[in-house]
């Protein structure tokens, strides 16, 4: 890798690899992000290394491991990229063991045929796909941020500017001035993508307006929601793309040091972009003088410890510092006073990575897709009851219904879909009767649910939606930095007043007390997250206050969730005495002879859940 | 001088006030708990809060932080600053119903009794000892630890401090005496609210402590 110092060089170098890929090559790529890698892709890719060799193929079959493009549902996935002569293009494999490596080798890369149980079925269509273009998953989405994802080896600068990499920093650097960076950023209506959505452009202007020499940026990946994985596969399987972004910023605003602030329980995040760091250094992409065009940048890592409330802009800062993660009131704000009282300016991950596309593509080309309001695309990721549980990018404005049942595949097992929980504890839900809602800040701000980072939640008939705010309620009274009297109390005595309520103890007023202390800790908390921390109570109560009333007057939870308020009961015409239950229950609460039906003792029952998992009969009944 | 309006009566202020300063420069009242004017404003007991205006309709801020802003519309006692200073108190209660202070100044907001339950405490958490120890003493014997519901004020580690002089700027500063002294009289004092005991130093700095020290030892 050889420093670069001019952007001709940078050219010639993007030419030099593009001419070293050999298009009669085949290629396997794997996907080895956090979520695979669970389900076996090193040992997958282990594997795939050890067939080649034996098949004499060693260094004749390119072996990628890629980043996550999203579709951890059917992973570990392997695309089989064909030579350019090959009728088809790229096969697309699913749920691959290490066991396939071999039939994969010599079946399909040697002996031209599929291995159908690897293919996707596509269950609308109850129909085999072959090509990963063809797979509806990606087919409905319109990848821009996360169009790499997949494709390249995040772990090799060259996949990177083989795809465009830093020539939107070129024209950065080159053609542009700071000023009309910044108006092509505005131009593009980009908005923050770490939850709020504070318009970008506008963010920028401010830092660069003021008048200190030293300023910093931020980049914000501590992604802390439960549920939410968007940030950490664009790092994972991007990380080039962030850095850029950074550096164009940094140009724009007049900042020499750059942060990324990164959980530390995102191992494989960090090592990719520790590894994108150095690569970039040694080029000549940060550092000094960078392309000859004497501009100085560098991006220093901070690793979070795992605190929620460390994803709010000031707390973040102070953790940078070395201080206790705990936000301070704004004003002032960080572009006048931030890191260290400099000016500064923080952005997310996904904004970051929109920024080489805006300046390499155009604002006119960011902006076509979208609404007025809401322009681009937004990635989510999609978890719960939905089949395709996944990372998705989609146009802004695309409806909830598009979202849910085409893009994720709607709910699984045949059950009816309940609701959507978007923007993750600071968000609300969204009921069934407003599945036509548009997908963007503002509708979803009507609605009591929020943008928010990306995390969506798709809950069905089966889920308990005061079960689902004591959940969120438990989170947030856990992550609350305690520093506001609100915040910290009041959301410990919502979450008991919601464990009473699920427990079969709630009383009369306990709904009324709820809203009280939810419109107070939202409308006096410190920070955004005492300020949001009720919105998952106050949207199930606006949404679904009937089932608050079941559980509270009738003692009767219509989902069959709260264990408080549920009972089992064998149905003796369907039970066989087949004795899985009895065996299994962990409080030995069933009993009965063999081949006679089995009856459930109440009083040690403690509503876990096993039998009813268990039966092959679907002979538990619940009241 | 920056020109704004508090409760409808326009009124003008020099740069750098607060909203709280300049309210009580007028005579305009505000409660506060986690105030105190030797320390810097902190906003986390949320007592102060007042309604701004803004364009997207009026939020709550905390009067001890929120800077004079020109042209800007605050209200000490709208329907939505009563509720959360009510909430406020009534949360306060459940707390430390106890204290004697907390029970005055939740009925000066007209709180007497609370509908919520709390694990009870004298410490209230309003972080103005430990702001004591670091801003006036200059040392951090003490410190906010954890986060969410178990929050505490301790020494490092949970053990004294080698910090602590005893000079019981803490003590002073705590509105509802949950770090008390004991056993003036001999060398040894225990603070109370963390388990800690101390003998007393001589201050390097100003002698304090020093006379007694010297009495004791001779
Ligand atoms: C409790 C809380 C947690 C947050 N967590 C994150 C986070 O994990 N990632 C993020 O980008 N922004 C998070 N934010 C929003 C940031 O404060 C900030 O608005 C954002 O990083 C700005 O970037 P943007 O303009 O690109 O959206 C959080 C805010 C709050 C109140
Ligand atoms: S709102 Fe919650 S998280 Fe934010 S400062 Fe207050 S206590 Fe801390
Ligand atoms: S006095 Fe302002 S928040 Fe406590």
């Amino acid at each position: 890798m050889n420093r670069l110092t001019t952007p001709q060089e940078l050219e010639s170098w993007r030419k030099a690899i593009r001419k070293s890929v050999d298009p009669d090559q085949p290629r396997l790529r794997v996907c080895d992000g956090t979520g695979c890698r669970a389900l076996g892709s090193q040992q997958l890719l282990l594997a795939l290394h050890q067939s080649l060799d034996e098949a004499g193929l060693a260094g004749k079959v390119g072996v990628v491991a890629t980043g996550c493009p999203g579709f951890c549902e059917q992973g570990p996935l392997v695309t089989v990229d064909l030579p350019q002569s090959a009728p088809r293009a790229s096969i697309a494999y699913q749920r691959v063991s290490a066991g396939n490596a071999r039939a994969i080798i010599n079946e399909t890369l040697r002996a031209n045929r599929l291995i159908e149980e690897l293919l996707y079925v596509d269950p609308v269509r109850d129909q085999l796909i072959v090509e990963e273009a063809d797979l509806p998953f990606y087919n409905l989405q319109t990848r821009r941020v996360m169009a790499l994802n997949g494709k390249i080896d995040p772990r090799r600068i060259e996949d990177y500017i083989a795809h465009d990499g830093y020539l939107a920093l070129s024209y950065a650097l080159f053609e542009m001035e700071p000023e009309s960076i910044i108006e092509e950023v505005s131009f593009s209506q980009l908005r923050g993508r770490g939850g709020a959505g504070f318009p970008t452009g506008q963010k920028w202007k401010l830092c660069r307006q003021q008048p200190d020499d030293v300023k910093y940026i931020i980049c914000n990946a501590d992604e802390g929601d439960p549920g939410a994985f968007m940030d950490r596969s664009i790092l994972e399987a991007n990380p080039h793309s962030i850095i850029e972004g950074m550096l164009i910023g940094a140009r724009a605003i007049g900042a020499t040091t750059g942060f990324i602030y990164v959980r530390s329980e995102y191992p494989l995040a960090v090592e990719n972009l520790g590894i994108a760091l150095d690569q970039a250094r040694q080029c000549g992409l940060l550092g000094q003088d960078i392309l000859g065009a004497g501009f100085d940048f560098d991006i220093q890592l901070r690793l979070g410890a795992g605190a929620f409330v460390c994803g709010e802009e000031t707390a973040l800062m102070a953790s940078i510092e070395g201080r206790p993660g705990e936000p301070r009131p704004r004003p002032p704000y960080p572009a006048q006073s931030g890191l260290w009282g400099k000016p500064t300016n923080i952005n997310n991950v996904k904004s970051w990575a929109s920024i080489p596309l805006i300046i390499a593509n155009g604002a006119e080309w960011f902006a076509a897709v979208g609404t007025p309001e809401s322009r681009g695309t937004a990635i989510f990721s999609m978890v719960g009851k939905i089949n395709n549980t996944g990372l998705v990018e989609v146009p802004m404005g695309i409806s909830l219904r598009e979202l849910i049942f085409e893009v994720g595949g709607g709910v699984p097992g045949g059950k009816t879909f309940k609701a959507v929980q978007i923007g993750g504890p600071s968000g609300g839900c969204i009921p069934a009767q407003h599945l036509d809602t548009l997908v963007d800040y503002d509708s979803l701000t009507r609605l009591g649910a929020i943008m928010g980072s990306g995390g969506l939640v798709v809950t069905d008939e089966d889920t308990c939606m005061v079960d689902l705010a004591r959940y969120f309620m438990n989170f947030v009274q856990q992550e609350s930095c305690g520093q506001c009297l609100p915040c910290r109390w009041g959301t410990q005595v919502m979450l008991n007043t919601l464990t009473r309520i699920c427990g079969g103890g709630g009383q009369p007023g306990d709904i009324e007390t709820l809203h009280r202390l939810a419109s107070a800790v939202k409308a006096a908390s410190l920070c955004g997250l005492g300020q949001t921390a009720p919105n998952p109570v106050l949207s199930t109560l606006r949404h679904f206050r009937a089932e608050y009333e079941a559980h509270v007057y009738e003692k009767h939870c219509p989902a069959g969730v709260c264990r408080g308020l549920i009972s089992y009961e064998i149905d003796l015409e369907v039970c066989t005495g087949c004795m899985v239950c009895a065996r299994s229950c962990p409080t030995e609460a069933i009993t009965g002879e063999k081949q006679q039906p089995h009856v459930i003792n109440l009083e040690l029952c403690t509503r876990c859940g096993l039998c009813i998992q268990l039966c092959k009969f679907n002979g538990v009944m619940v009241h | 001088m920056i020109t704004l309006s508090i409760d409808g009566k326009k009124i003008q202020a020099p740069p750098g006030r607060t909203l709280l300063e300049l309210a009580r420069e007028h005579a305009i009242w505000i409660p506060t708990l986690c105030y105190h004017e030797a320390l810097k404003p902190y906003s986390g007991c949320r007592l102060c809060v007042v309604e701004l205006a803004t364009p997207r309709g009026s939020r709550l801020v905390a009067a001890c932080t929120y800077p004079c802003e020109p042209g800007a519309v605050v209200r000490t006692d709208s329907e939505m600053v009563r509720q959360s200073r009510q909430v406020a108190a009534e949360l306060l209660l459940a707390r430390a119903g106890h204290v004697p202070f907390i029970q005055e100044l939740a009925a000066s907001l007209g709180v007497h009794n609370t509908p919520y339950t709390l694990p009870s405490d004298d410490c209230i958490l309003c972080a103005r000892c430990v702001r004591a120890c670091r801003e006036i003493v200059g040392v951090g014997a003490i410190s906010m630890a954890e986060r969410g519901p178990g929050r505490e004020v301790v020494p490092p580690f949970h053990i004294s401090s080698a910090d602590c002089i005893e000079c019981t700027t803490c003590v002073l500063a705590c509105p509802t005496g949950a770090i008390t002294l004991q056993n003036i009289i001999d060398r040894d004092r225990t603070l109370h609210t963390w388990p800690s005991q101390y003998a007393r130093r001589a201050c390097r700095l100003c002698d304090y402590h020093a006379d007694s020290l010297l009495q004791n030892e001779g």
